[in-house]
């Protein structure tokens, strides 16, 4: 009981984090058709940049428990690089499929460098800070209480991506767009400032996960490449583009490797790409994706 | 017609030559460059001409590089010949199975499919320690060349000398093979692939088959570059099969510039010596590697042959007045093949 309790606790906490970078590569491929590789540098900005942000502001004397919002203000912040990425991508823009992932590619190793040029190869970690909010009894098992209010801000942050996807004018133009992009433009919407607000929103969906997975992992040089697998796991998993399927797909994928990290160690990768493998030859459009015309 | 044969065989005899002229360093540089040539002459078959991009070209070079281990330090097997064809069975016994998956699918779908087989493969020589060493790898050993075991020649002679020749050799009769594959109707097929699918299909090519061969073909490519660059280092490990590979094998081809036939061998020479040059310069290479990435693909998607094409026609067109009707035809050929490839793979949308 307490090792299961174990594994879903664990592998919520890991599906509320890969949900977030998730959504932000869902809902970039939903408008923009790219598979973004750099959704991977993005997560390890938020979280090198979390680290320092809260490190220079409990130096500057931040009341501990106050870090939480240091973090989330830091993976916030951060939606200043989506701009100009999505400025570049722009130049490549109805070219084949090919040149944007190799794109995406190419920023994935220019970040890597820059965040080995600033902080050097070493992991930056911020301690013990985690326990600040001390741990909850589940049951028979404790669980640090930061991990729970991770998992509320992510299904907030599902709430919230979800109203704003369904319930707002904003939202309306970004679906009108993602079925149809040229019918848009041709009825009016500015499709380049669309992309430019989708492309940011993804970016910071990234940046916020990684800032928020900062305090239970240190941020460290190959997280960027890493992340990259498993995000891209949930989102076949799920299906390109739904945000459904970005949910399901991180629960699938946490829960599973949590499973494994307990059970078998050694099937940690290998049980989650068997199930995409199993997805893409029965469903290659995933479990909510909508099958290619 | 002639000329070209000319060039091209003054230049394999200049690279015959090389060990005689250049340094040892640079010579340890080329033997990964030759093993990159015939593993990206491969990725070019199935990318270039017949538009599929694979992320997952990574899984057959660690394919090759392991079946080396496995054949010199498991089985003791060090005859090379003997490791080249257990490499291409292996290939050839994995590929077909996946490629039938693989070819299913198209455009994205295909990358994604591929770079999730790649991992399967990375995480299983990761995890699993006790059949693969996991992370520190398996061990290559030194090999024979046509029974020859070179015994009076220290491990660097042996690489720089005899195994160098023996690559050049390999790349060869890989890229002559390559050549003609691509320069028959099988390869006019792929490239009608490539540019429409679905008016393929109707003209009576059977579509799946012949990119399933161009995939088992690719494979094959991989896995006897992935032995080269195993008893290069000696080892074969994990990362040799990490998806940052493909990626990395992707941009040698695009930097060398795919759909021409000398793209990957370009690719492969420009990528090792960049990098390097910049390693010596700074520790921050992949910064300088990435932005150049960027600017290839953003500037100059038709990589360094493109780039020699097309100053090769502005140079033609200038000449074109004085020279005799034999050169114009020429150019003509390179101009329209130029056109040809700069239409490629974005003619599907």
């Amino acid at each position: 009981m307490t090792a299961f309790l174990d594994v879903l606790l664990g592998g919520i906490f890991h599906a509320a984090v890969l949900f977030l970078v998730a959504a932000g590569l869902q809902i970039v491929f939903g408008v923009q058709k790219i598979l973004n590789l750099a959704c991977g540098a993005f997560y390890a900005a938020g979280a090198y940049v979390g680290v320092a942000v809260t490190a220079w502001a409990l130096s500057r004397g931040l009341p501990p428990g106050a870090f939480l919002l240091v973090l989330i203000a830091a993976g916030l912040g951060l939606a200043v690089i989506g701009p100009p990425l999505e400025r570049l991508l722009r130049t490549i823009h109805g070219r084949d499929d090919a040149f944007q992932l190799l794109l995406t590619f190419a920023l994935l190793l220019v970040f890597e460098d820059v965040f080995r040029l600033i902080w050097g190869a070493n992991p930056q970690s911020l301690g013990n800070i985690v326990m600040q909010y001390g741990s909850i009894n589940i049951g028979p098992t404790r669980t640090p209480a930061y991990n729970l209010l991770v998992i509320a801000i992510s299904i907030l942050a599902a709430f919230g991506i979800g109203a704003l996807l369904q319930k707002t004018r904003f939202g309306r133009i970004v679906r009108a767009t993602a079925e149809n992009r040229r019918m848009s433009a041709a009825l009016g919407v500015n499709t380049s400032r669309i992309n430019a607000l989708v492309f940011t929103l993804g970016t910071v969906l990234g940046t916020l996960g990684g800032a928020l997975v900062v305090p239970t992992a240190a941020a460290s040089l190959d997280m960027a490449a890493e992340l990259v697998v498993e995000a891209f796991a949930v989102v076949v998993i799920g299906g390109l583009g739904s945000m459904r399927g970005a949910i399901v797909g991180a629960m699938i994928v946490g829960l599973l490797r949590a499973a494994a990290i307990t059970l078998m160690p050694e099937m940690e990768i290998i049980s989650i790409y068997a199930v995409v493998i199993v997805v893409l030859i029965l469903r290659p459009w995933g479990l909510f994706g909508k099958p290619a015309t | 017609m002639s000329a070209r044969i000319v060039i091209l065989l003054v230049v394999i005899a200049a690279a015959a030559a090389l060990p005689a002229v250049a340094s040892e360093y640079m010579m340890v540089q080329l033997i990964p460059v030759i093993a990159y040539a015939i593993a990206l002459l491969g990725l070019n078959l199935l990318f270039g001409y017949t538009g599929l991009l694979s992320f997952g070209h990574a899984l057959y070079v660690s394919l090759g590089a392991y079946t080396a281990a496995v054949m010199t330090s498991r089985l003791e097997v060090v005859e090379f010949e003997l490791v080249l064809l257990a490499a291409v069975v292996v290939a050839v016994i994995v590929s077909v199975p996946l490629g039938m998956l693989c070819v299913r699918y198209t455009k994205i779908f295909f990358g994604m499919l591929t770079l999730a087989l790649a991992m399967l493969f990375h995480s299983f020589l990761f995890k699993f320690y006790d059949l693969t060493g996991g992370d520190s790898g398996m061990r290559v050993t030194r090999v024979n060349l046509f029974g020859n075991p070179y015994d009076d020649l220290d491990k660097m002679s042996f690489l720089i000398g005899p195994f160098y020749w023996y690559c050049l050799g390999l790349l060869v009769i890989v890229g002559f093979l390559m050549w003609r594959l691509v320069h028959s109707p099988f390869g006019l097929h792929l490239r009608a692939i490539r540019d429409n699918p679905k008016k393929a299909e109707f003209l009576g090519v059977t579509v799946a088959r012949f990119r399933l061969l161009a995939f088992v073909n690719a494979a094959v490519c991989g896995a006897i570059g992935g032995v080269i660059l195993g008893v290069n280092i000696g080892l074969a490990d994990p990362a040799l099969a990490y998806w940052i590979h493909s990626g990395t094998m992707v941009f040698m081809l695009v930097l060398g510039g795919f759909a021409n036939f000398f793209g990957p061998i370009l690719g492969a020479i420009a990528y090792i010596a960049m990098q390097d040059q910049l390693q010596s310069l700074t520790e921050h290479w992949r910064l300088v590697m990435g932005i150049v990435l960027i600017v290839i693909v953003v500037l100059f998607p038709h990589g360094l042959a493109g780039l020699a094409t097309r100053i090769g026609e502005r140079l033609g067109g200038r000449l074109r007045g004085k020279r005799s009707a034999t050169t114009e035809q020429t150019s003509a050929q390179i101009s329209s093949a130029a056109t040809a490839s700069g239409s490629s793979p974005g003619a599907g949308r």
